[in-house]
């Protein structure tokens, strides 16, 4: 079935194509989830660079006199059952996480993209043989993966890293290999075929560009998930290692005593972590809506 | 005078035999927080049990109009001001449920894309019998109805259909279904939106001979929207034109077409290759300029920017619908419009056809593909040859091969062993990847639609300019003036070339893609269906390209269409292919002009044509079979109104030679065939 | 058949995924650490104490043979002994795995139908601030790590109005109400998580279907719009969030971990953390292998759900 091409063009000058990369940004920055998503990714990302400059007091040091005293002028969030100053350990938190979770991210979109170029872009036996390995890696939720590996290895910021990284990979692989299907049958790589172009030129030339928006949105969604997932196993032990002030590290060395009524050693530090993820996620969410047009 | 004769007697009333009647219609789309105007006071009437047509180019709003009738407009989309009689009935002032019982029994709709139309998780029988339900039968009497309703629209065994889910069924089928909803409720107004667009010619042609037949039956009145002027030609009494939202001619579709009044309408007509118009009888007119911007409302007529009899008092002042007796014209110079001078010199120039070497020869040429283990024969058996400097029409419906004719040539699939293609003498390797440059610059394609086939990431520089440098090898000191050289010969302006495709028009995208062919000066360019995706303003436009090309470099052409005008128009020879065998080859006019293979009778007596002629229709049974499953002997015989018997069942006839250059495929001699036709 | 064809052609995919997720698996187990004895008796041991317990483990021997045998005892239920408990590892993960599986049970029970109810509701006034309410929220509850869902949880309704018990560990001999009101404030943060999604795809899928041509068709034709809905779009609109759901089953089984260690609940999460804990690997392999299992099989169950009620892929296409 034909499609009309309708007859009537946009602006034509040279100026315009800077219109349109200037048109999604002004997009974006009309949507007010992508908008909220960014002012609170900030804020946690200008805390995790420079929290140790911000934070008022110490966050490593103890203070056996002071346990667990409530929030009070002199430590707006309390302190914890070694007295240290929990606000000033929620600030400086956010530096591990924010470190590990992107990383993992980079590194699996890098290695995602990569592969999914060339399943989709060539097919055949490779396709199918990784396809399979990809819906066998699928069929484990990543933080039960995640523990295989780690006890395996060892716990540590870069196996976490490495681990999330590898695991992200192949689902990342799957939706680029999926965009990739559908640019194939275009008939553009076709012309380039027909001038003798060679896959190489024609995956990375012709074809990735037009597959960078899902790989950039897939990404989004991905680094919440990683954030979601660091945070989980930084709880059961297998994350973040301690000293760290890490969030779900400090909820888990401290959740037995929200029993005793000192829910300041927890819920401040989940109020961060729900803070984050769902910050990410509305970038994510902006993102997607412009970029899916 | 009693309250009746003063309303008759009130010009301005309908009169009350009018079954729709639209009046100052305004139509707006809220677009990112904007209005943009898509209809502009748009005025017209269907009488009763008359057939009206709506025509226009894209985006000219025929399909919001025929929404804004049934009042299912998008969300975005409001009336923001005029007045629709349906039936004597204000349908803007209806209430929900009223509106609901008006749709239930006054009015349907069938449009494009029977497939997505109908729906999937239900079968069909059900959802037909819905309809009678809702009119207050019984389940089991709502199923004998639809039964019978099936076998109006002609299908042969409807209990049968009637459990299947639509999926199932083919594209003329399907469009069969959705017309017995439509006309199961008996509607005084059916509307029709593009019904056929997508359709073989031949199922085409028996879906309009179905509705034609049916609305005699029906006595129904029909709002019939295309883009197609020759559909319309033939279905309708009445005609409107849309430009822009604006309805700037009507009246009785004949006088209309034959003596337009309206610079637009004659500007449309020029641009169709009418009467069997041949290249060497002159370029086609074309409409310069492009359409105004969706929403944008000028000042003064809408069409002046693109008229050559506009001056000031048209482009200060908006001109009203005159009323020329019995039809209308929104122009001050109505009377001047059919003298209007012509946007484009007449004068063709021609390629040198001298009798030299063939640039292309193709023998025993077949591809079978493995389709679930079921051996597909696409092609079969095919043999041409291609002259330099000439164009070669490759005509035939879904199945008949011409996409694989094409994909082969060009390298894309390898033929079966066997097969022999020759350029310029030399063999053709069955994949690009295989043949040297030489050969890889020497044959190019133009594809159908030109947002698949431009990369949208790249600029007009890029995308022109990479098929130099790996085609033409051009070196980079020359690689600049090359690049203008060559957009230059296409006529795309020079501030083009940093634009992305999706900032150009369709028709400026395409003249991008030929740049692109012609880029290492290519012996033989496929085209392949590279107006079809275009409005036909701008097909003239890029037809008459084609030509001058081919004039300046001796460059052959394998035009594949399913437009017959337009085949006719550009090609020196045509071929006519059906389930991927040969039917029929030889010069285009001949192939016009007979004797035909059966096949190709049936096929030029299914195009609708502008001159409203109606001609003996060959009625062709059954549907296209399919290509897992061929007849045996002649694969055409199990349509063929002229089978001889036997024969055609066993044995497959051999392509036997006319006269020079002409040969068909069948058991039929010639002369008889010539006969045949004659007799009718 | 079309259909058998079908059901052999998932069927034999699916064992080769598992097939394959055996070797992952096994690899993670047994290939990551290096080696076996160091990596659970740790740095400081001496070497000849991991020797004897690599050899005791059986972990000295050819990986294929390994691995054969592993395979092997694993398909007719000899999961190996745990090195923690010293027992058979295959009656812990069959008790973990049925208490997992009635914790799945409520999650699913309440979240399924909440989820699509909120999606189609959301689709049905698109645009409208009611829309915009259940989508932020079901995207905001979604992406909520459970263990932070949980704790808050927990302090609310546990210890602050005291509703609901924070350990799931009912008496001896509860009746099934009991058990159900002991899994409900551990089953909220699964339900949280999971509502996001299917009300998302709900919510897309009904969308796209009122949108669709055959909706105007059927609007253009005079039905009431109760009828358009529920014979028209729903069945449309919901096919696809038939196989999110089975997707689901692998989100459910990663929050078990936490909301099972969380509420101190024997299930399958807990047992591989406890196992994770104790580094001990054939507990470890025993229950990731098994949670593939049953994601695989979920899977494959809604896939073939799905053929069944997809009219385009049960019947074939034009004769």
């Amino acid at each position: 079935m034909t499609d009309r091409v309708a007859e009537a063009p946009a602006a034509v000058d040279a100026s315009s194509l800077a219109t349109a990369r200037r048109e999604r940004l002004r997009l974006l920055l009309r949507s007010g989830t992508f908008l909220a998503g960014a002012v609170i990714v900030v804020f946690w990302a200008v805390c995790a660079a420079f929290g140790t400059h911000i934070a008022p007091q110490d966050p490593y040091a103890d203070d056996l006199l002071n346990t667990l005293d409530p929030p009070s002028a002199d430590h707006w969030f309390g302190t914890d059952q070694l007295g240290r100053d929990v606000f000033s350990r929620v600030i400086v938190g956010a530096h591990d996480i924010l470190t590990v979770a992107p990383l993992a991210t980079i590194l699996g979109t890098v290695l995602g993209a990569a592969l999914g170029l060339l399943t989709g872009y060539f097919r055949g036996y490779v396709d199918d043989a990784v396809s399979r390995m990809i819906d066998a890696v699928n069929a484990l939720p990543l933080v039960i993966i995640a523990l295989l590996a780690l006890v395996a290895l060892g716990t540590s910021n870069v196996t976490v890293i490495v681990v999330i990284g590898f695991v992200f990979a192949p689902i990342i692989a799957r939706t680029v290999r999926s965009a990739v299907l559908s640019e194939r049958e275009l008939d553009y790589v076709a012309a380039a075929r027909l001038r003798g172009e060679g896959p190489l030129y024609i995956m990375f030339v012709e074809i990735l560009p037009n597959v960078l928006p899902p790989i950039l949105v897939e990404s989004t969604v991905r680094l919440g998930y990683a954030i979601f997932t660091v945070a989980t196993l930084s709880f059961i032990g297998f994350g973040i290692q301690p000293p760290s002030p890490d969030w779900g590290l400090a909820i888990s060395e401290s959740y037995g005593l929200i029993d005793g009524g000192y829910w300041w050693t927890v819920l401040f530090d989940a109020f961060a972590i729900a803070s984050l993820v769902v910050g990410v996620n509305m970038l994510a969410d902006g993102i997607q809506a412009v970029f899916e047009t | 005078m009693s309250l009746a004769e003063a309303r008759k007697a009130d010009a301005s009333a309908p009169a009350p035999a009018d079954t729709l009647s639209v009046e100052g219609l305004d139509v707006a789309y809220r677009v990112r927080g904007r209005d943009r105007q898509v209809l502009r006071s748009v005025s017209f009437r269907i009488g009763r049990g008359e057939s009206y047509g709506l025509v226009g180019e894209s985006g000219c709003g025929k399909s919001t109009a025929a929404l804004s009738v049934v009042r299912y407009l998008p969300r975005n989309g409001r009336v923001r001001s005029g007045r629709i009689l349906v039936d004597g009935r204000d349908l803007l002032a209806l209430g929900e449920s009223d509106l609901r019982k008006l749709r239930a029994t006054t009015v349907s709709m069938v449009y494009q894309d029977p497939g997505r139309a109908l729906n999937p998780s239900i079968p069909v029988g059900d959802q037909l019998a819905e309809v009678f339900q809702l009119q207050g039968h019984a389940k089991a009497e709502a199923r004998e109805r639809s039964a019978a309703m099936l076998k109006r629209v002609q299908i042969a065994d409807p209990r049968q259909v009637m459990d299947r889910y639509p999926h199932q069924l083919s594209g003329g089928m399907q469009q069969r279904v959705a017309i017995a909803m439509a006309l199961a409720i008996d509607p005084k107004l059916l509307i029709l939106d593009e019904p056929t667009t997508g359709l073989d010619a031949t199922v085409e042609s028996e879906v309009l001979d179905l509705v034609a037949q049916l609305r005699g039956e029906f006595h129904t009145s029909v709002l019939f929207i295309s883009h197609n002027l020759a559909v319309i030609a033939q279905m309708c009494d009445r005609v409107g034109v849309l430009y822009a939202g604006t309805l700037v001619e009507d009246g009785p579709t004949q006088a209309v077409f034959e003596a337009p009044r309206h610079p637009y309408t004659v500007g449309l007509l020029r641009c169709l290759p009418r009467r069997g118009r041949r290249k060497d009888q002159g370029r086609l007119d074309t409409i310069p300029g492009f359409l105004p911007p969706p929403g944008v409302i000028p000042k003064g007529c809408v069409f002046a920017d693109r008229c050559a009899l506009a001056d000031d008092r048209c482009r200060r002042e908006e001109p009203a619908l005159v009323d020329l007796g019995g039809r209308r014209s929104r122009c001050h110079y109505h009377d001047r419009a059919p003298d209007m001078p012509r946007a484009t010199p007449a004068d063709q120039a021609l390629p040198q056809l001298q009798a030299r070497e063939p640039v292309l020869t193709i023998a025993r040429l077949g591809k079978t593909f493995g389709v679930h283990g079921h051996a597909v024969r696409a092609l079969s058996d095919v043999a041409l040859v291609l002259a330099p400097g000439e164009t070669l029409g490759l005509v035939g419906e879904s199945g008949s091969g011409k996409t694989t004719l094409a994909r082969i040539l060009l390298g894309l699939t390898e033929p079966d062993a066997g097969s022999a293609i020759a350029l310029d003498g030399r063999p053709l390797a069955g994949r690009t990847q295989a043949r040297d440059a030489e050969q890889i610059k020497s044959l190019q394609i133009v594809f159908q639609n030109p947002d698949s086939a431009l990369n949208r990431a790249h600029s007009v520089r890029r995308l022109v300019g990479r098929a130099l440098v790996k085609l033409a090898r051009v070196p980079g000191s020359q690689r600049l003036e090359k690049l203008l050289a060559l957009t230059r010969a296409v006529r795309l302006a020079d501030r083009y070339l940093s634009a992305r495709p999706r900032q150009l028009s369709g028709g400026l995208k395409q003249r991008v893609a030929i740049a692109r062919a012609f880029a290492g000066d290519p012996r033989i360019v496929v085209c392949d269906e590279p107006t079809s995706a275009l409005d036909v303003s701008v097909q003239a436009a890029i037809l008459n390209l084609l030509a001058d090309l081919q004039a300046e470099r001796q460059v052959s052409y394998i035009f594949i269409s399913h437009d017959l005008g337009v085949v006719r128009y550009l090609s020196d020879r045509i071929a006519v292919l059906y389930l991927g065998r040969l039917m029929e080859v030889g010069p285009a006019e001949r192939v016009f002009s007979g004797p035909h293979h059966p096949y190709t009778e049936a096929l030029l007596s299914a195009v609708p044509s502008l001159d409203g002629r109606r001609r003996e229709r060959i009625r062709l049974t059954g549907e296209i079979p399919s290509a897992i499953n061929p007849p045996s002997g002649c694969v055409f015989h199990t349509r063929c109104p002229r089978k001889l018997g036997g024969i055609c069942e066993r044995e497959e006839p051999p392509l036997a030679a006319i006269e020079n250059g002409h040969e068909i495929r069948c058991h039929i001699p010639a002369a008889e065939l010539g006969r045949l036709e004659a007799a009718g | 058949m079309n259909f058998a064809r079908i059901l052999a052609k998932r069927l034999a995919l699916s064992l080769v995924t598992l097939w394959l997720l055996s070797v992952f698996v096994f690899a993670g187990g047994q290939l990551l650490p290096g080696d076996v004895g160091r990596a659970v008796l740790g740095p400081l041991a001496d070497a000849r104490a991991v020797a004897n317990l690599n050899h005791m483990l059986g972990v000295d021997r050819p990986l294929l043979v390994q691995y054969g045998d592993w395979i092997g005892h694993f398909l007719v239920g000899n999961m190996g002994m745990s090195y923690i408990f010293r027992s058979p590892v295959a009656g812990f993960v069959t008790t973990a795995l049925f208490n997992s599986f009635k914790l799945g049970l409520v999650a699913f029970v309440l979240v399924v139908p909440l989820g699509i109810v909120g999606g189609v509701f959301a689709a049905l006034h698109v645009g409208r601030p009611i829309d915009r309410i259940i989508s932020v929220v079901g995207l905001s509850a979604t992406v909520l790590p459970e263990f932070v869902s949980g704790i808050v949880l927990i302090m609310i309704f546990g210890v602050w109005l005291d509703w609901l018990p924070i350990t799931a560990s009912w008496p001896e001999g509860a009746g099934p109400l009991t058990q159900v009101y002991y899994l409900f404030l551990p089953s909220l943060p699964l339900i949280l998580v999971l509502f996001g999604y299917i009300a998302r795809m709900a919510r897309a899928g009904t969308v796209e279907a009122l949108d669709a041509d055959y909706t105007r068709t059927a609007v253009l034709k005079g039905l009431p719009r109760r009828t358009v809905i529920w014979r028209h779009v729903l069945r449309n609109a919901l096919l696809p969030t038939i196989t999110v759901i089975a997707t689901q089953v692998g989100y459910l089984i990663g929050g078990l971990v936490v909301v099972e260690v969380l509420f101190h609940y024997q299930g399958i999460g807990g047992l591989i953390y406890t196992a994770a804990r104790g580094k001990d690997f054939p507990m470890l392999e025993a229950g990731v292998l098994t949670v593939g299992i049953i994601y695989t099989v979920a899977t494959l169950a809604a896939d073939l759900l799905y053929s069944l009620l997809n009219p385009r892929i049960r019947f074939g296409g034009v004769e």
